[in-house]
């Protein structure tokens, strides 16, 4: 706790302008308040098409959903300019989140038909694109980040055509309580493996869920607790998403 | 045997509104279930034919403006001026201007929704059809811009008779016009700079070239991704506008004033609604006139006389105070809106109201896409209401509006009278669509606003 006044959240939003179909940016915002309102300093750094990222330079990688084109030309890039730093990031512990189309480029591909776009390889997985109904809709998942038995709701929006498929050894993000999840059937939702965590609940899911925000603040910094703030309004935020989701 | 489903529909929709329901599409809906050919059949009796108009945002006040215009030479419309703008709203005010073999009325004039624009397009045929703007709408209900985008193409293709009116400094729909012959595509767009925003939006969209995918370079951006712009390859650049607006003056909540240009006419234009939008609006009204033979000095006459289309920046006076309704439903319109609402002076009372019903959207992931900061320092109180009051709050809170100024009070009618009750002066409405409806029937009640399903 005694660190928390000096500590520095660094953040690393990958193609801001091109995947953030979403409004993915409410995330950002999210951390950035919740560390500014505690002491704890924020940066964020866009690393967009091209651009090569520093695997030790940032606590937290963000990848966000885009419309299919943009999200070919982030995989293509993804794949050329960034892989080895998010391997090496990841690697050292460092927290990749891959929301919606985000999530499904943290597997190691997305077929669309004949086409294949390929994936960052950081877990176990692949998503193929159904020619069903999208899935779309309220959704709330159970959690269990501690692995400690204490579990807790994410409640969000998700809207995909793709179906993820977890490999044998892979561990979901949770349990759907309500809505479709990683395949609609699986009663599976996301994926985590330590520090590297994807969910199809799209767009600004922190400010649905102030606690997840905070959990990855501290999971980032390595805190073991972050200082209480007043949060009638994230709380009623967060139960106005339950309901919506109908738990 | 149409005159029989026709009388059919009708008493059906009699009896649905005995009942209280408003709903204005429901004839029309039976009657296209009954005939689906209805709407083709029946605008084929209008002797002057039929104009559409479908856009992300504006239809309902840009079709309003095209009225008036219209209306001023004595033509008669028939027109979905209530804002149903599915087939079966369509449909429905086709089938309420029949008459035995016959329509009372010279002309069609309908708004479409753009999801709807091409089964509806298929059957009217229209003469001309605006295409104002596409921006980022309810992804859960209409999917990517993209995809819309492919369909108006489509539909574009599939009307090769219509005169076609672009927005010219939307790119996106700019592109339609590529294939057409010039004499049948009629492009708008501002001629002025003053305006241009420093930065583009964080919710801006098709930022990207449709034919080769590299980002456009905008020399001056206007709203949304709307603005001067070129393909850096060279595969497309803003097509010069033949209809303009320049030396616009933009007067806060109350109005606008631009020079609007046709051809080689120009007439100084004053708007009595508000905000670069209406301008838009304005320039896609005079545009497709322009393209149905209005003179300019009806064109103006007609701009300058139209009113407020219900919900869209109408004011009401309600408790001692004047109540400002300003319809939001999506980020670049939201945009808009605040920008407007910046250019008032002193801090604001707001009431938001936020509903996730299926008009509305499911999804209000977007409200994180406004750029409610524009105003967050100059709000005195906003009460926040609807469906998902709760998460409006939160993004005021996070855009940097004290918490102390911000209430939460989900329920419409509760929310409206505790904004009511604490401050004096105008109220700004801003609500979505289905708040707004429900935000009408509270006024209609209370005799502070006219019913618009009559």
């Amino acid at each position: 706790m005694a660190e928390a006044g000096r500590a520095t959240l660094r953040v690393c939003a990958l193609y801001p302008d091109l995947m953030n179909i979403y409004a993915d940016r409410g995330n950002l915002l999210m951390l950035e308040r919740r560390c500014e309102w505690r002491s704890i300093g924020f940066e964020v750094s866009a690393a967009g098409l091209g651009e090569g990222v520093e695997p030790d330079a940032h606590d937290l990688f963000y990848l966000g959903g885009g419309q299919d084109r943009d999200q070919r030309l982030c995989a293509l890039d993804l794949v050329e300019t960034k892989r080895d730093a998010l391997h090496a990031a990841a690697g050292r512990g460092a927290l990749v989140l891959g929301v919606c189309g985000g999530y499904q480029l943290l597997g190691h591909r997305y077929a669309l038909g004949d086409e294949e776009i390929p994936g960052l390889g950081l877990v176990d997985l692949e998503t193929i694109r159904s020619d069903g109904a999208r899935l779309i809709g309220n959704v709330a998942i159970e959690v269990d980040l501690d692995g400690d038995g204490r579990r807790r709701v994410l409640a969000g929006f998700e809207n995909h055509a793709g179906h993820t498929h977890l490999g044998p050894a892979e561990r979901p993000l949770g349990r759907v309580l309500k809505g479709h999840g990683n395949t609609g059937s699986s009663g599976l939702e996301g994926v985590r493996r330590g520090s590297v965590i994807g969910t199809y609940l799209h767009g600004p899911l922190l400010p649905k869920n102030a606690w997840f925000a905070d959990w990855l603040i501290a999971a980032a910094l390595g805190l073991d607790a972050l200082d209480a703030l007043d949060d009638r309004f994230e709380d009623a935020a967060h139960a106005e998403a339950r309901r919506a989701a109908g738990v | 045997m149409l005159g029989a489903k026709i009388a059919v529909a009708r008493a059906a929709g009699a009896l649905s509104r005995s009942s209280g329901r408003g709903a204005t599409s429901l004839p029309g809906k039976l009657l296209m279930r009954m005939e689906p050919r209805a709407i083709e059949r029946l605008a084929r009796r209008l002797p002057q034919g039929s104009a559409v108009i479908s856009a992300t945002n504006g239809k309902t006040t840009t079709a309003a403006m095209v009225a008036a215009i219209l209306e001023r030479s004595g033509t008669r419309l028939v027109h979905n001026r209530a804002g149903a703008n599915m087939a079966g709203g369509v449909a429905s005010v086709l089938l309420a201007a029949a008459r035995g073999d016959g329509i009372d009325g010279d002309a069609g004039l309908f708004e479409v929704d753009e999801f709807w624009l091409d089964r509806v397009v298929a059957q009217l045929r229209p003469r001309a059809l605006l295409l104002a703007n596409l921006f980022r709408d309810q992804l859960d209900r209409y999917g990517e811009l993209e995809t819309i985008a492919d369909r108006w193409a489509a539909t574009v293709a599939a009307a090769p008779d219509a005169t076609l009116v672009l927005n010219a400094d939307d790119p996106l729909v700019a592109d339609l016009g590529r294939q057409r012959p010039p004499r049948q595509v009629v492009y708008f767009g501002l001629e002025d700079d003053g305006l241009a925003l420093s930065q583009m939006a964080h919710a801006s969209d098709s930022k990207h070239c449709r034919r080769c995918g590299a980002p456009y370079v905008y020399d001056a951006i206007h709203m949304g991704h709307l603005g001067r712009y070129h393909c850096p390859n060279g595969d497309s650049r803003r097509p010069r506008p033949d209809v303009q607006a320049t030396g616009v003056e933009l007067d806060g909540t109350r109005g606008a004033r631009f020079a609007l240009h046709v051809g080689a006419q120009h007439a100084v234009v004053a708007l009595p609604l508000p905000g670069l939008y209406n301008v838009y609006n304005a320039l896609g009204a005079a545009a497709l006139a322009s393209a149905l033979g209005a003179p300019l000095g009806q064109i103006v006459e007609g701009l300058q006389a139209t009113q407020a289309a219900f919900g869209r920046a109408e004011t009401v006076s309600l408790g001692g105070r004047e109540l400002a309704i300003l319809l939001v439903k999506n980020p670049a319109g939201a945009n808009e809106v605040l920008r407007t609402l910046a250019l008032d002076d002193g801090d604001h009372d707001v009431l938001a109201v936020l509903n996730d019903n299926t008009a509305d959207g499911r999804d209000i992931s977007w409200v994180w896409d406004v750029d409610f900061e524009l105003v967050a320092r100059r709000v005195r109180r906003v009460t926040c209401s609807g469906t998902r009051a709760a998460e409006l709050a939160l993004r005021l809170k996070y855009a940097g509006v004290a918490p102390e100024r911000l209430h939460v009070e989900p329920a419409l009618e509760r929310g409206l009278d505790a904004a009511l009750a604490d401050g004096a002066g105008r109220l700004v409405a801003l609500p979505t669509y289905t708040a707004m409806l429900a935000l009408r029937e509270l006024l209609v009640a209370r005799g502070a606003a006219r019913g618009s399903f009559r």
